[in-house]
């Protein structure tokens, strides 16, 4: 995460109030990573498993088809390895990519 | 100084002393007064000892310690005599207002009280005769506002009816505003 | 317009709230604000408010629903006593940190142990760090009058801070005495509809309340609490001057008794500042100088405007009806003599502890406190700086 200048107490909600709906996206969690999901193409067979389970909703999907993984939010906690029921997808250790 | 009439009532739970004294504080209003009434809190149940106190003055009331020097005592219950010290405190011209069938010169002598005048009234007869049980705090108040110039008993009449018809049926209000006229014609002087 | 009843100090605060109307009121009963919310129920239960009434299973619910229920967007009331508060605790601050106008009626009383239910300002003074505003009652008409205010000064434009009314348990709060009542109407035309800045449950504007707050912003929303504190004082005097026109009584943070050209001064706080005032005159009539200040709001505290009503005094007794054990004096003494220290000239303060417990302060106790600053002035020396006052040796 880049050091952001912090706000002083005249600029922000009082509190603590967070007034913005959907805000976590603000927030990547893509670096908490220790072990990273590989998807294998071949064998996945869209049942949208992973996107289903996905804590982070960092599965990419369009037109009802998996497109792979959103890396700025996914933490690496490898559910959608464990429910996978294809096997398609592994967890790799980030330092061996 | 600011001229304040304190009452001090010495009654047994149960027999309406407290709602005596914030029938009195009512009535003291309506004629135009300052008043406080409150009781003194120790265990409440039926038929232990208890106090309750009033102030009343033509002027704002900032006091807010016990009342220690009442001029009115009134006597609810006068079993009570061999039990609390009813003259404690009491100024050079206290008035007693006691409830019981004798003349005040027998409760005094009987209770050697030595100062102020002494007032008798058979409350407890003229709530047994009006209201068929033994409580004597309405017709007390009948008393009150014939020896002292505190309650008119117009006052009086008007604020028991109010203060009743919250809770008791209109027939046991009446009887009560019944006895009320009669202690205030019974009441006996020295 | 109003009228004038005779009512205890309890049913003078719930009928406050029935004029008040919140839309909710969470509490649990205890002694001696237990007639308060009994007077209350009664209310809701005949239709003569509209509010919500939620009956918990202990004050530490009752707060918290009050919580949940000013988050959501209603206007919030409840009331209790000694341990009560006490077991409030934890939710006091929540309230206050979250920015929740609650208006709470506090009928003080002595905490536990020995068992005692009867009145002091342990309570409510034990609360005094809590982020809360507070103020003291007189008397039944003061409790009542500063119940409504309570309202519009927590709910006041960069406020939004809980409130506590104090009002001496027993001694007032079952004393009957007269009460000057306003309108209901009244009541409702001054306080107005609550529109609350962030409600919970605007669908259209979610927004989350109580979140996690740690290092990086904790200290910054404290310092918004303190700034929201400072406010407070122009919002307790616009809302005096507003009460003032519709009532014609006169609010401010305290009230001075003949102490302009008073050489001895004492401040009280509650019930026994017009036991002190009734002294004061009959000492005045015998050429004492000496003047009386009841303190009305104690948070926020105002040390400059203490500044200006006391610092011509040669001395000064501080009144308090709570102890604060190993600290240098009770907690209104300690604060007093702090917003007197920078005065280039001061009275000489002295602090008396009494009446805890409902231990009755006489008319003699208080001639014995100026009594003892006729002879500070006499001497110039200061006997006792503390004296529990009224209790046996």
């Amino acid at each position: 995460m880049s050091a952001k200048k912090l706000k002083g107490w005249k600029e922000i909600p009082i509190g603590g109030m967070i007034l913005e709906a959907g805000n976590s996206a603000e927030y990547e969690t893509g670096g908490w990573r220790t072990f990273r999901p590989v998807m294998d193409m071949e064998a996945c067979k869209n049942c949208l498993f992973c996107w289903i389970f996905c804590p982070d909703s960092a599965i990419i999907v369009e037109n009802e088809k998996i497109k792979g993984i959103d890396l700025k939010y996914c933490k690496g906690c490898g559910i959608c390895a464990e429910e996978c029921p294809a096997g398609a997808i592994k967890m790799v250790e980030e330092a061996k990519l | 100084m600011q001229k304040i009439t304190e009452v001090r009532w010495h009654g047994r739970g149960g027999q309406g002393t407290v709602t005596a004294a914030k029938i009195f504080a009512e009535t003291a209003m309506s004629g135009g007064n300052h008043v406080q009434a409150f009781p003194e809190y120790g265990p409440e149940r039926m038929g232990a000892p208890l106090r309750a106190y009033n102030r009343v003055s033509a002027t704002p009331l900032s006091l807010h310690c016990q009342v220690t020097n009442p001029k009115i005592v009134v006597v609810v219950d006068n079993t009570l005599f061999g039990t609390v010290d009813v003259t404690e405190g009491t100024p050079e011209d206290a008035i007693y207002v006691i409830n019981t069938p004798d003349d005040p010169k027998t409760v005094r002598e009987k209770n050697r009280i030595t100062n102020g005048s002494v007032y008798t009234v058979d409350a407890t007869r003229i709530s047994l005769e009006t209201l068929g049980r033994p409580i004597p705090n309405t017709p007390m108040l009948g008393a009150l506002a014939k020896v002292t110039d505190v309650i008119s008993k117009e006052n009086l009449i008007a604020d028991t009816k109010t203060n009743l018809s919250k809770k008791l049926s209109e027939d046991v209000v009446q009887k009560n505003l019944e006895a009320i006229n009669r202690a205030y014609e019974e009441v006996k002087s020295e | 317009m109003g009228k004038i009843v005779a009512m205890t100090g309890n049913i003078a605060v719930a009928n406050a709230m029935r004029q008040i109307n919140p839309d909710v009121c969470a509490a649990y009963p205890i002694t001696p604000s237990t007639e308060v919310m009994q007077q209350f129920s009664n209310f809701v239960a005949d239709g003569k408010v509209d509010t919500e009434l939620v009956t918990v299973e202990s004050e530490h619910s009752a707060m918290s629903a009050c919580i949940g229920s000013s988050a959501a967007g209603g206007r919030v009331m409840t009331a209790t006593s000694a341990n009560g508060l006490a077991l409030m605790w934890e939710m006091l601050y929540i309230a206050s940190g979250n920015r929740l106008p609650i208006a709470m009626m506090v009928i003080n009383r002595a905490l536990s142990a020995p068992i005692n239910i009867h009145g002091d300002h342990s309570d409510e003074m034990g609360a005094r760090d809590a982020g809360w505003i507070q103020m003291y009652s007189e008397n039944g008409q003061e409790a009542y009058d500063n119940l409504i205010q309570a309202i519009l000064i927590g709910e006041s434009e960069g406020v939004l801070l809980p409130v506590m009314v104090g009002m001496d348990g027993f001694i007032i709060s079952h004393s009957i005495e007269n009460l000057s009542m306003l309108d209901d109407q009244q009541v409702k035309d001054f306080l107005g509809e609550y529109k609350p800045l962030h409600p919970l449950l605007n669908v259209n504007k979610p927004l989350t309340m109580g979140p996690l707050d740690l290092q990086d912003y904790y200290s910054e929303h404290k310092r918004q609490q303190t700034e929201a504190m400072e406010l407070v004082k122009p919002a307790i005097l616009k809302v005096a001057k507003d009460f003032a026109a519709l009532s014609g009584r006169t609010y401010g943070f305290f009230e001075t008794h003949r102490l302009d050209d008073a050489e001895m001064g004492i401040i009280a706080l509650g019930s026994a500042a017009g036991t002190a005032r009734h002294v004061v005159d009959g000492l005045r009539e015998k050429g004492i100088k000496v003047g009386m200040l009841k303190l009305r709001v104690f948070r926020p505290f105002p040390s400059e405007e203490l500044q200006q009503a006391l610092g011509h005094l040669k001395s000064l007794a501080v009144m308090d009806r709570s102890e604060s054990f190993g600290a240098a004096g009770g907690p209104v003494f300690s604060e007093v003599r702090s917003a007197l220290y920078d005065l280039p000239t001061r009275p000489k303060t002295i602090n008396y502890i009494y009446g805890l417990g409902g231990r009755d302060l006489g008319i003699a106790n208080i001639e014995q406190v100026v009594a003892d600053l006729q002879e500070i002035n006499q001497t110039g020396k200061i006997k006792n700086l503390i004296t529990h006052l009224t209790v046996r040796e």
